[in-house]
C-alpha cells in the first residue's frame, strides 16, 4: 500500500498537474477514504481498505487491459481532511471512484464532491438516510445499510415476534431521534405501543436512571436508539442491571460485529439487531469471511464485506461498458443486479439506494457459542422492500423531480 | 499623582518592554522580509500545491494567529476557541445557503456573530484567571457544541452541507477554486496586517504589560478588564473570520469545527509555532495541517507520527519553531 501511494505520488509529480487529467484513461483509480484511528477504525478502517484490495485482486488487478489502482487515506474523522483529500484525488490524481467508510458529515461531503466534479461515489460505511434523500446525487450510491433499514427492520421483526410494548432510550440528537422515530412508527403500525421514551445526552456516561425507568416500566422491549460509545456504555450498564435476565429484550439499532466482539457475549447476549451481513450465514459468506480473516485477523463486518461487493460491482460495470465515465458506469450498475456473497439480486435504485436483503440477528449466549467468532445467529431475512424506505417517501430530487 | 506624572509613568512602563531603537529597526526589517516571503508563498503556492489545501492552510493560520493574540500576547489561555471558529462557520454557511448572501457579506456576518459571542463569553470568562478561565471558556464552547449537535439549522451530525459560494459583490463568479483562492489570500493578508497592527499598537503594548505583570498595570491605572475583554472580542472576531472563510472553502460546516478537539488543536498550532511570536502560529498551523493531510496516506501511523513530532517539539523547541529561529537571529519574529 505504501508502495502504491509512493508510486502514485511519483506519477502525479512527474506528469504534473496539467496532465493528471489524462491519467484517468490509463488506469482505473479507486480511492478509499476511511478512518483508521478513530471510532470507525474497527468496523471500517483498514478492514474496509482490505475489502477493496481483495476485490481488485479477485478481479485480476486490471480491467479491460488497464491496471486498477487503489488509493487510501486515513481521514482521521475530520470532515475537512476528507473533503480536501477527495478533491485532491479527483483534481490531481484522476481518481475515478471514491468509496468511503465514514461519519455521515464526511460521507455527504464526499457525495457532494462527486456530484460537483462528476465522480462516482459509494457510501459504504455511513448510516445517514440523507444520502439518498435531500442530498441524493446522480453519481452517488449508498451501499450497505441505512438508519431506516436498521430501525424498521429491528422494530418490525421484534413486534412480529409478539413483543409489543417498547421503551426507548434515545440519544438526544438528530441521529437518535430519527432512529427512534423510524422504529416507533413501525411498532405502532403493527399494533405495538411505545410506553415511554427517555432522552440521554450525547456521550453520556451514566445510564442507570434510564435503565431503572425502563425496568420498572413493564415494557417488553428496551430499545437503544443510539450508537458507538453511547450504545456500548448503555449496554454494559443494562447488563449490570440484569435487564435481559429480568425478562426484557434489548433491541440495538446500530450494531456492528466489532461492537459485539468488544462487549463480549456475557454483556451482549440476547441483543437483537439488524445487519446487512453476517459472516456465518451460508457457505459463500463463510468462504469470504475465512479468506478475509486470514489477512485481517478478524471476521468482516458488514462494511468490510460491502466494500468488497461495491468495488466488484463497480469494476464489472467498467468492464462491461468499457468506460470509466461516471454516468455510464452508474447506469450499468443500476441496470444489472448484484449477485455475490453479500447480496442476492441486489439492485441500485434511482435515488442511489442499493436494495438488498437485510438480516435480523441475535447475539448468542456464551453457552451457545462454539468459538470466538461464533457470536450471533440470523433469526430471519428481511426482504429489501420491507427493510428500506419506499421510493414514494423519498425526498430525493432525482425521484420526485 | 498628577496627570502628567501618570502619563510619564505609563510611558516608562511601556518603554521598558521595548527594545532599543536600532534593534527595533532591525526587527522591522526582519518582519518586512517575512512578510515578503509570505507574499511570495501565497502567489506561487498554487503552482505546486493544491489550492484547496493552501486555502485551508491560510484559514488555520489565521485562526492560530487569532488565538495567539490572546495566549501569546494577552497571557489568556482559552480552551474554547472552537466555539468562535465553528460558530462562525455555521453563521457564514447559513447566510450563504439560506439567505443567499454573497461571500463577503456571509463572512462579515460570521465575524459579527463570532465577535458578539466573544463579547458575551469574554465578559463572564475574564472575571476568572488561569485554569478557571480556561475551564469557563471550555464550558461555553461545549454549550455551543451541543447547540450545534441538536439545533435543526446546523444539520446535526450530518453537518451543514452544500454551502454555495455566491458571486462576489453579486458580480464576480466565485464558484471555482481559482478565483476564490485570491479572495482567501486577500482575507488572510488583511487579517495578518490587522493582527500585526494590533500587536504593535499602544494597545498591544499594554496587553503585553498585562501579561507580564497584571497588578502593576492595575496600579498604573489601566482598566485591565476592559483591555482583556477587547482582546477577547478581537481574537474571537478573527477566529470567526477564519471559520467563516473555511466554511466557504469546503462548502461545509460540521461538528468537527466546534468540537473541543479543535480548541486543543489551535493551542498545539500556537505552541509548536511559537507562542507570543507574530509568525509562529502560521508555521504551527502549516506543520499541523500538512501532517493531517499528507500523512493521511500512511494510514494508522498518522497519529503516532504526530505524537512523536509533538514530543520532539516540546523537548527541543520549547519556544516553538519560530521562537527558536528568532533566538538564533537575536530578534523578534
Amino acid at each position: 500500500m505504501k508502495l502504491l501511494t509512493g508510486v502514485t505520488a511519483t506519477i502525479a509529480l512527474s506528469t504534473g498537474i496539467a496532465m493528471a487529467q489524462d491519467v484517468s484513461g490509463d488506469a482505473v483509480k479507486i480511492g478509499a477514504m476511511v478512518d483508521m484511528t478513530g471510532v470507525y477504525s474497527a468496523n471500517g478502517g483498514m478492514g474496509a481498505v482490505l475489502g477493496a484490495e481483495m476485490a481488485i485482486e479477485d478481479f485480476g488487478g486490471e480491467v479491460n487491459g488497464k491496471p486498477i489502482e487503489l488509493l487510501s487515506a486515513n481521514y482521521q474523522n475530520r470532515v475537512d481532511v476528507a473533503s480536501n483529500l477527495a478533491r485532491e484525488w479527483v483534481d490531481q490524481e484522476g481518481v475515478d471512484m471514491i468509496i468511503e467508510s465514514t461519519d455521515s458529515a464526511a460521507a455527504i461531503a464526499i457525495q457532494n464532491i462527486g456530484k460537483e466534479k462528476d465522480i462516482l461515489t459509494v457510501a459504504a460505511g455511513s448510516a445517514s438516510t440523507a444520502l439518498t434523500n435531500n442530498e441524493c446525487s446522480p453519481t452517488g450510491i449508498h451501499y450497505v445499510y441505512d438508519t431506516f433499514a436498521l430501525a424498521t427492520g429491528t422494530g418490525n421483526a421484534i413486534v412480529k415476534n409478539g413483543l409489543t410494548d417498547w421503551f426507548f432510550i434515545t440519544a438526544d440528537y438528530a441521529f437518535g431521534h430519527s432512529l427512534e422515530e423510524n422504529t416507533a412508527t413501525v411498532v405502532k403500525e403493527l399494533g405495538g405501543n411505545v410506553i415511554n421514551t427517555v432522552r440521554h445526552p450525547f456521550k453520556a456516561t451514566d445510564y442507570s436512571s434510564f435503565i431503572l425507568q425502563a425496568q420498572s416500566s413493564g415494557a417488553q422491549v428496551v430499545a437503544f436508539a443510539n450508537a458507538g460509545t453511547d450504545f456500548s456504555t448503555a449496554l454494559k450498564q443494562a447488563s449490570e442491571f440484569g435487564v435481559v435476565q429480568g425478562g426484557q429484550t434489548i433491541a440495538g439499532m446500530l450494531v456492528f460485529l466489532t461492537d459485539i466482539y468488544a462487549l463480549g457475549l456475557d454483556v451482549a447476549q440476547g441483543l437483537t439487531y439488524t445487519t446487512g451481513f453476517y459472516w456465518d450465514y451460508n457457505d459463500e459468506t463463510r468462504a469470504f469471511a475465512e479468506r478475509f480473516k486470514e489477512r485481517h485477523g478478524s471476521m468482516p463486518t458488514m462494511i468490510h464485506a460491502g466494500f468488497y461487493s461495491a468495488v466488484t460491482h463497480y469494476l464489472k460495470g467498467v468492464e462491461a461498458t468499457g468506460s470509466d465515465d461516471p454516468a455510464t458506469v452508474r447506469a450499468w450498475m443500476g441496470e444489472n443486479p448484484i449477485n455475490d456473497f453479500f447480496a442476492k439480486d441486489g439492485y441500485i435504485r434511482e435515488d442511489g439506494r442499493m436494495m438488498h436483503t437485510m438480516y435480523l440477528a441475535q447475539v448468542k449466549s456464551p453457552e451457545e457459542s462454539e468459538g470466538e467468532d461464533d457470536v450471533a445467529k440470523v433469526l430471519r431475512e428481511i426482504p429489501a422492500e420491507e427493510a428500506y424506505m419506499p421510493l414514494a417517501k423519498s425526498t430525493c430530487s432525482l425521484v420526485n423531480g | 499623582m498628577s496627570k502628567q506624572a501618570e502619563t510619564t509613568n505609563r510611558t516608562t512602563a511601556i518603554h521598558q518592554s521595548r527594545p532599543p531603537s536600532d534593534a527595533r529597526a532591525r526587527m522591522t526589517r526582519h518582519h518586512m522580509i517575512v512578510f515578503a516571503l509570505i507574499g511570495l508563498f501565497v502567489v506561487i503556492a498554487p503552482q505546486f500545491l493544491y489550492p484547496v489545501f493552501v486555502m485551508k492552510l491560510l484559514c488555520f493560520a489565521l485562526f492560530a494567529m487569532a488565538f495567539n493574540l490572546m495566549l501569546g500576547f494577552g497571557g489568556l489561555l482559552s480552551f474554547g476557541h472552537a466555539a468562535f471558529f465553528g460558530g462562525a462557520a455555521y453563521a457564514a454557511g447559513y447566510a450563504a445557503k439560506v439567505w443567499g448572501w454573497p461571500p463577503e457579506l456571509a463572512i462579515a456576518f460570521a465575524v459579527l456573530v463570532a465577535a458578539v459571542m466573544g463579547a458575551a463569553f469574554g465578559f463572564l470568562a475574564i472575571k476568572s484567571r488561569g485554569i478557571y478561565f480556561a475551564m469557563i471558556t471550555l464550558a461555553f464552547a461545549q454549550m455551543v457544541y451541543f447547540y450545534a449537535l441538536q439545533a435543526p439549522i446546523t444539520g446535526g451530525e450530518d453537518g451543514m452541507q452544500s454551502i454555495p459560494r455566491n458571486a462576489l459583490f453579486g458580480l464576480v463568479d466565485m464558484s471555482g477554486d481559482g478565483p476564490f483562492y485570491w479572495m482567501v489570500v486577500v482575507i488572510f493578508i488583511i487579517g495578518v496586517l490587522f493582527m500585526y497592527r494590533v500587536i504593535h499598537s499602544p494597545f498591544g503594548e499594554v496587553l503585553k504589560g498585562i501579561r507580564e505583570n497584571e497588578p502593576r498595570m492595575i496600579s498604573l491605572g489601566y482598566q485591565v478588564q476592559r483591555y482583556k475583554l477587547l482582546t477577547f472580542v478581537i481574537s474571537a472576531a478573527l477566529s470567526g473570520l477564519a471559520g467563516g472563510t473555511k466554511a466557504l472553502v469546503f462548502h461545509l460546516a460540521s461538528l468537527v469545527d466546534v468540537h473541543w478537539t479543535m480548541s486543543g488543536e489551535v493551542v498545539l498550532m500556537t505552541l509548536i509555532g511559537g507562542m507570543g511570536t507574530i509568525f509562529g502560529p502560521i508555521v504551527g498551523a502549516t506543520v499541523i495541517v500538512t501532517m493531517q493531510n499528507y500523512l493521511a496516506n500512511l494510514g494508522s501511523l498518522v497519529l503516532i507520527i504526530q505524537g512523536a513530532v509533538f514530543i520532539v517539539c516540546v523537548l527541543t523547541f520549547r519556544e516553538g519553531i519560530v521562537g527558536v529561529i528568532a533566538k538564533w537571529l537575536k530578534t523578534r519574529l
